[in-house]
């Protein structure tokens, strides 16, 4: 097998290209190596300004998600092995704009999860004195899938709806809002409610199904969203039946 | 008083950001892109089913005669290519949308969540049951 192996990264530099070009590196090819350490080692030994975002190197963080051959992967749980001996494009995440090289700006990602409200949210909050709120493990069981994002945006950069809709909340904002809807300890769910029901929103979502097949998580927000659908119709149905049963 | 930090200045879309186009044929890039084109797609051949039904209503409702000639504009050769296609766009719509009720219905049993196919199996199992019965009343004799 081959001892080394050819990566096209994409490059940009906001002072000087108009836009983003591929430049090849050839780094030594090792088993245990991911995409990541691939990376690590050009910035370390060939060129010092490649710039791209990362912490954990275990799948935790989320930080380092890009597109691997155009496919949206945490960079540090994608190995080279797996590719090897053809070469591999690794670009930033799609739908995200550019800031450089292999980094993208994700302020439209942060805004959208703050619409959420992605806090627990009380009718009246208890004193502190009289403890914590309590939950039996299959009240957890109920929303834990959806707690699991690590917030890596694969699913953003895999949805096709959010690349043509950037006002489209999309899959992972979504799954955050159910994961509190679900919580026994929240009771914020009417307060979610208006920001969910939108075509922005749940409605926007034409199953595609390609945020929960690229998820490293199992957060399944392709699902999250069809059962909040399916929460919205009740409660339209709710509303039409039953117009004097307030909300 | 209020405070008088002054807020950092911040742009909140910078202009050296590089956006991406998309490109107008992203569709083709996957197949599931395609097959989500093709799904939005499947609204105008499902709406035509519609049309189509209450027009037969309707002209069953205005006797034989209005029936006979509603039957004869079936058997135009491109009605029935686009019925044709039709049948088939309002399969995948109903294949999609069954598939779908199982990622809906997040139903738990004894705390155990019910696995997807015993939520989309009855509603397939419906759907083939009511559709041959369908077919037994409209085919006999
Ligand atoms: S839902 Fe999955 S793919 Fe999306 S941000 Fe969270 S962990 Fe990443
Ligand atoms: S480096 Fe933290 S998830 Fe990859």
């Amino acid at each position: 097998m081959a001892d080394t192996i050819k990566l096209e990264i994409s490059r940009y530099s906001p002072e000087t290209d108009a836009a983003p070009h591929f430049q090849s590196f050839e780094v030594p090819f090792r088993r245990d190596w991911v995409v990541l350490d691939a990376l690590n080692y050009i910035k370390d030994k060939q060129d010092g300004s490649l710039t791209y975002r990362w912490s954990c190197r275990m799948g935790i963080c989320g930080s380092c998600g890009m597109l691997v051959n155009g496919e949206p992967k945490l960079t540090c749980a994608t190995f080279l092995a797996d590719y090897a001996p053809a070469s591999i494009r690794v670009e930033p995440l799609r739908n995200f704009p550019i800031v450089r090289d292999l980094v993208i700006a994700m302020n439209d990602f942060m805004r959208k999860f703050q619409k959420m409200k992605p806090w627990l949210i009380r009718k009246e909050e208890k004193p502190v004195s009289e403890g914590e709120y309590l939950q039996t493990p299959e009240q957890l069981d109920a929303y834990k899938q959806f707690s699991m994002c690590i917030n890596c945006m694969l699913c953003y950069a895999a949805c096709p709806v959010y690349g043509l809709d950037p006002l489209f909340a999309g899959p992972a904002a979504i799954a955050l809002a159910q994961r509190y809807n679900l919580d026994s300890r929240d009771q914020g769910a009417k307060d979610r409610f208006p920001v969910l029901s939108q075509h922005d929103a749940i409605w926007g979502c034409t199953f595609v199904g390609e945020c929960t097949r690229v998820c490293p998580k199992h957060v399944d927000p392709a699902g999250a969203i069809q059962q909040y659908k399916l929460t919205a119709a009740l409660d339209w149905v709710k509303s039409v039946v039953m117009p004097w049963g307030g909300k | 008083m209020k405070s008088s930090v002054a807020t950092p200045p911040y742009t909140l879309n910078h202009p050296r950001w590089y956006r991406k186009r998309v490109s107008t044929y992203w569709w083709l890039l996957r197949w599931e892109y395609l097959r989500f084109v093709l799904r939005e797609i499947s609204s105008v051949f499902v709406a035509w089913f519609v049309v189509l039904t209450i027009v037969q209503i309707y002209a069953v409702s205005r006797g034989p005669d209005a029936y006979a000639e509603f039957q004869d504009f079936l058997k135009n050769p491109f009605v029935l290519a686009l019925n044709v296609i039709s049948f088939f766009f309002v399969v995948f719509h109903s294949i999609t949308w069954f598939n779908l009720s199982a990622r809906a219905m997040a139903i738990r049993i004894g705390g155990k969540r019910v696995p997807g196919f015993l939520i989309s199996g009855p509603n397939f199992a419906a759907w083939l049951v009511i559709s041959a019965l369908i077919a037994w009343l409209l085919l006999r004799e």
